[in-house]
């Protein structure tokens, strides 16, 4: 099982805006290098990544929550 | 010499201490978030305290350097490796020619200053290689680094294996307290309103950034009333156009401040309750967003004390790494 990590502190959305679906849902395939979220700081939304290439397991932070960098947002099954 | 950035980070800028003396014309003074840190870093690779360095934001860039050289890094906690192996933050060390500074997760404050001996040697705009993007001043073309960018770095004479104490160095509590002067427009809001504010905690909100840090969750700040003054705006906060300083803390409907810093316009027509003090300025540079916060009222005896502590702490440094 792989984590995916905050890159930055800030705002973590689960969704690329809010009238659609999140990017992701459990069961998923998931490529290396594909967004799966975003984290909003200094008016800047930042794509947060998959470093492998896994099934998705589900979002760990909440949609809209706070987070810390390095606080684990998903995870995949490698 | 030069150094050549792989990947730049979120948002990296060459900052020293600044262009003052323009503030008039609508430029600020600019510089480093924390003054305190860049001097730090600075003094610790024998730079003069106003070399230009690095600043980094939230996270760390990657750097190839380009040859031999002494580089040390203060500010925010952040892991560090060269070439894999870990480093010390507030600490000089050496570097060889190719080797690679990498940065992990950050774990407190918010800034990295990353100061090489001999400084950035980049073209001074206005007396200052500070980074304005918005006015394209100083910097690589007035703007971060991007990567590909190789520095140029002036000759140095810096020494590895000096270090800062731990306690002296100055990093924002939790709650983070941030010392407030009452100002010239503090009679615009209602007595409950005054007392609100410097009860309630506040917390950084994610629009947070060189030109001003916005905080969020306190009450709404009620205004007395008033006719609308001419040339006024129709809402209870907007005044007739006034000069801001720094550290001047606006509140816009009156519902989130936002403390102007380096990087702040010179005037608007927002009323500012007052400012953030001084000697507080540089630990606003190093919160980050969701970080609680409280304001804490002082008087001008309290504020001019807290400087002079804040400058017998630089002396401390000084004296250290005399």
């Amino acid at each position: 099982m792989a984590e995916i990590q905050a890159p930055v502190p800030g705002t973590f959305y689960h969704r690329p805006a809010p009238d659609q679906d999140p990017y992701k849902a459990a069961g998923d395939a998931v490529a290396a290098g594909e967004t799966i979220g975003l984290v909003e700081v200094m008016k800047t939304f930042i794509e947060v990544k998959a470093e492998a290439a896994g099934t998705f397991k589900g979002y760990v932070a909440d949609n809209e929550s706070p987070v810390t960098a390095g606080a684990v947002l998903a995870e995949i099954d490698a | 010499m030069t150094l050549e950035i792989v990947s730049p980070g979120l948002s990296t800028t060459i900052q020293d201490l600044g262009r003052p003396g323009y503030f008039h014309l609508g430029i600020p003074e600019g510089g480093a978030m924390d003054r305190l840190s860049l001097r730090a870093a600075n003094l610790l690779v024998g730079n003069p305290e106003d070399a230009a360095c690095l600043e980094a934001v939230f996270m760390g860039p990657e750097i190839r350097f380009g040859a031999d050289m002494v580089v040390a890094v203060a500010g925010a906690t952040m892991p560090m490796t060269l070439d894999g192996a870990a480093v010390d933050g507030w600490t000089s060390f050496e570097v060889k020619k190719g080797q690679t500074l990498k940065f992990g997760f950050l774990t407190e404050g918010a800034r990295l200053y990353i100061a090489v001996a001999g400084g950035i040697d980049t073209p001074p705009d206005l007396g200052s290689r500070a980074t304005y993007p918005i006015g394209a001043l100083g910097g690589i073309e007035g703007r971060a680094v991007a990567a590909g960018d190789v520095l140029p770095v002036g000759q140095g004479t810096g020494k590895a294996g000096r270090t800062v104490a731990p306690e002296l160095r100055r990093m924002p509590g939790r709650p983070a307290e941030l010392r407030v002067l009452p100002g010239l427009y503090w009679h615009r809001i209602t007595e409950a309103a005054q007392e609100s504010f410097f009860a309630d905690e506040w917390t950084v909100a994610a629009e947070a950034d060189r030109m001003g840090y916005r905080f969020k969750g306190g009450r709404p700040l009620e205004f007395v009333e008033r006719e609308q003054p001419f040339g006024a705006g129709a809402d209870p906060s907007n005044i007739v156009d006034g000069c801001y300083s720094y550290g001047s803390i606006q509140v816009p409907g009156g519902t989130e401040p936002i403390v102007l810093h380096r990087d702040a316009v010179s005037g608007g027509g927002y009323f500012t309750l007052g400012a953030v003090i001084s000697a507080d300025m540089d630990l606003i540079g190093q919160l980050q967003p969701n970080t609680p916060v409280r304001f804490v009222r002082v008087d001008m005896e309290e504020a001019l004390a807290a400087r002079r502590d804040q400058v017998a702490m630089l002396d401390k440094i000084r004296g250290a790494l005399a």
